[in-house]
C-alpha cells in the first residue's frame, strides 16, 4: 500500500494496469450488451422491458460503490494527509454522478411501463436522486474556493456527512414497503433471480466496474500530471 | 427474434431503447471527456518538460 | 456549561436587536404562504390539499435564507477565530450557535406555522401532529445548515452554493414533516413519521456539529 502512496509508483503502476481494465471493460460491456438484448429471457410479467434492468441495475450498484470509493478517499484524505486520497475521490466525483443519472433515468424508463408512473417520491429513488445531488454538490464545492486545498478539503467533509445516505439507499427497500422492489441480488438468503437473467446482470456489471476502473486510473493520471505541470509552471514561470 | 420484433421490443422500444442509449451517451461522454483532458495534459506537460530541465527524479506530486 | 449560555445569549442578543432577523424569517415565511393562495386561487379544499407541503417549503426556504448570518459576521470580523481560542471546543460552540438560531428562526416558524395554517385551511385535526413535526424538523434544519454554512464560508457564490448542498439534505425532512402533518387528514397515525423526524434529530444532534466544526477549522486556516 505505501508503494502506491508515491506517485511515480502510482503511474507506474496505472500504466501497468490500464490496457487490462479497459480491455476488461470493453469484454464486459460488449459481452454484457449481448447478453443483455440477445440472450437473457423476456420476463413472465415484464416482457421485453425487463431488459431495461441489465442497465438500471448495474448503474445502480455503481452510483453506490464509487460514493463509497469517494468517501473512503476523502476520509483518508483528511485524516493521513495521503496525498494519492483525496485525487481519487475528485477522479471518482463525475463518474460516480454519471452512473447515478444513468440509474435515474433507465429507472425512470422502467417505472413508467411497469409501474405506471415516471415518478414516485418512494425511499429508495429520493434517496438516489440525493446522491446525484451529493455528487454534484462535491463538485461544486471542489471547484467553489480560489485556494484548491480548501475545495478538495470542504468537498471530502461533504463526503463523509453525505454516507449516512448509503446505508438508506441500501435499506431503505426493506424499511418501507411502497413501490421500488425489494432486494433480489445482494441479500442474506441468497439471489432470487433466475440464473439466465443473474448471469447477463453480472456480465454487465462486471463491465461497468472495468470501465469505472480504467476512467478513474486515466482520471488520476491526469490529475498527478496537472499537478506536476502546475508545480513546474510556478517554478519556471518562462 | 427477427429484426422487426428486436427493434420493437414487444412493444417497450420507447422505453428499453432510450435506457440503453441514455447509458450509452453518459458512458461515452465521460470516457471521451476523461481521454481527451488526460491527452490535453499529457501534451502540455511534454512541451513544459522540454524547456524546464528536470532537477530531480520523479515528479513532485502535491 | 457557562460557556455554552453565554455563546447561546450572545447569538440570541444578536439575532433579537434592532428587530433583527427574526422579523425577517417570520415576515418571509408569511409572505411565502400567503402567495399560494393568491397563485393557486381561493378554494379551500384545493388550499388544504396542498397547505401541509406549503407550509413545510416555506419554513425550509425561510430556514434556508437566515443561514448566511450563522457564520459569515463572526467570520468576516474575526471573532470567530476568538471564539475559537476559547475553552469551550468548537463542537459545543458549533452547537450553541444551532441552538440559538433555532431559537430564532425555528422556534418562530413553528409558532407561526399554526396561524398561517388557518389561512390555508389546514385540517385542524393534525394540527398537534404539524406543530410537533416542526419542534422535532425545524432544528434538524439548523443543525444540517451550520454544516453547510460552515463549508461554503467565504466560497465564490456562496449562497447558490449553500442551497446546492443543503437543500437536498432537507428532503427527507420535508418528507417527513409532510406525512406526520397530513397524516390526521388523510386517516392514518402520525406516530412513525413523528419518530423518524426525532431519530432525524437525533443523528443531527450528534454528527452535525462536528461536520461544521470541522469545516469551520478548515475556514480558519
Amino acid at each position: 500500500m505505501a508503494r502506491l502512496a508515491n506517485p511515480t509508483q502510482f503511474l507506474k503502476l496505472s500504466a501497468a494496469l490500464l490496457p487490462w481494465c479497459a480491455a476488461a471493460a470493453a469484454l464486459g460491456l460488449g459481452l454484457g450488451l449481448y447478453l443483455a438484448l440477445f440472450v437473457a429471457p423476456p420476463d413472465y410479467q415484464q416482457g421485453e422491458a425487463v431488459r431495461i434492468m441489465y442497465v438500471h441495475v448495474p448503474s445502480a450498484w455503481m452510483a453506490s460503490l464509487v460514493y463509497a470509493v469517494m468517501a473512503a478517499g476523502s476520509a483518508v484524505g483528511l485524516i493521513w494527509r495521503h496525498p494519492l486520497a483525496h485525487i481519487a475521490a475528485e477522479a471518482a466525483a463525475p463518474l460516480g454522478a454519471g452512473f447515478t443519472l444513468i440509474c435515474l433515468v433507465s429507472g425512470s424508463l422502467w417505472g413508467e411501463p411497469m409501474w405506471g408512473t415516471w415518478w414516485v417520491w418512494d425511499a429508495r429513488l429520493t434517496s438516489v436522486l440525493v446522491l446525484f445531488f451529493l455528487y454534484l454538490g462535491f463538485i461544486a464545492l471542489e471547484h467553489a474556493f480560489d485556494d484548491k486545498s480548501r475545495g478538495t478539503r470542504a468537498a471530502a467533509i461533504l463526503a463523509l456527512v453525505g454516507v449516512v445516505n448509503l446505508p438508506i439507499i441500501k435499506f431503505s427497500v426493506d424499511w418501507w414497503n411502497t413501490l421500488h422492489q425489494p432486494a433480489s441480488v445482494f441479500r442474506l438468503g441468497g439471489p432470487t433471480i433466475a440464473a439466465s437473467m443473474l448471469w447477463p446482470l453480472m456480465v454487465m456489471a462486471a463491465g461497468f466496474l472495468f470501465f469505472f476502473a480504467a476512467l478513474l486510473l486515466i482520471r488520476m493520471r491526469s490529475a498527478l500530471m496537472e499537478a506536476r505541470l502546475r508545480a513546474l509552471a510556478f517554478g519556471n514561470p518562462g | 427474434m427477427n429484426g422487426q420484433a428486436f427493434l420493437a421490443m414487444g412493444g417497450y422500444a420507447r422505453f428499453v431503447w432510450p435506457a440503453y442509449g441514455v447509458a450509452a451517451a453518459v458512458l461515452l461522454i465521460l470516457a471521451v471527456w476523461s481521454l481527451a483532458s488526460y491527452r490535453r495534459v499529457k501534451r502540455d506537460l511534454a512541451a513544459r518538460e522540454e524547456k524546464s530541465p528536470r532537477k530531480r527524479k520523479g515528479p513532485r506530486g502535491r | 456549561m457557562s460557556q455554552f449560555v453565554a455563546l447561546v445569549g450572545r447569538d440570541l442578543r444578536l439575532a433579537f436587536r434592532q428587530g433583527g432577523d427574526w422579523l425577517n424569517v417570520a415576515a418571509f415565511f408569511a409572505l411565502a404562504v400567503i402567495l399560494f393562495p393568491l397563485g393557486v386561487g381561493p378554494e379551500p379544499e384545493l388550499l388544504a390539499r396542498i397547505s401541509a407541503g406549503v407550509l413545510w417549503v416555506a419554513a425550509l426556504l425561510a430556514a434556508l435564507l437566515s443561514l448566511e448570518r450563522l457564520f459569515q459576521p463572526d467570520w468576516e470580523d474575526g471573532s470567530l477565530e476568538a471564539l475559537a481560542l476559547m475553552p469551550l471546543p468548537l463542537e459545543l460552540q458549533v452547537l450553541a450557535k444551532c441552538l440559538a438560531h433555532w431559537l430564532s428562526t425555528g422556534l418562530i416558524l413553528t409558532l407561526a406555522a399554526p396561524v398561517l395554517a388557518l389561512v390555508l385551511h389546514f385540517d385542524f385535526a393534525g394540527m398537534g401532529a404539524l406543530v410537533l413535526a416542526m419542534l422535532l424538523g425545524t432544528p434538524v434544519l439548523s443543525l444540517i445548515g451550520s454544516v453547510g454554512a460552515a463549508l461554503t464560508l467565504g466560497a465564490r457564490r456562496g449562497g447558490v452554493l449553500l442551497s446546492l448542498l443543503v437543500l437536498p439534505l432537507y428532503i427527507p425532512v420535508l418528507i417527513f414533516g409532510v406525512a406526520a402533518s397530513e397524516a390526521a387528514s388523510l386517516g392514518f397515525n402520525p406516530q412513525p413519521a413523528l419518530l423518524l423526524l426525532a431519530a432525524g434529530l437525533a443523528a443531527a444532534l450528534a454528527l452535525a456539529p462536528w461536520a461544521a466544526a470541522a469545516a469551520l477549522r478548515l475556514a480558519m486556516e
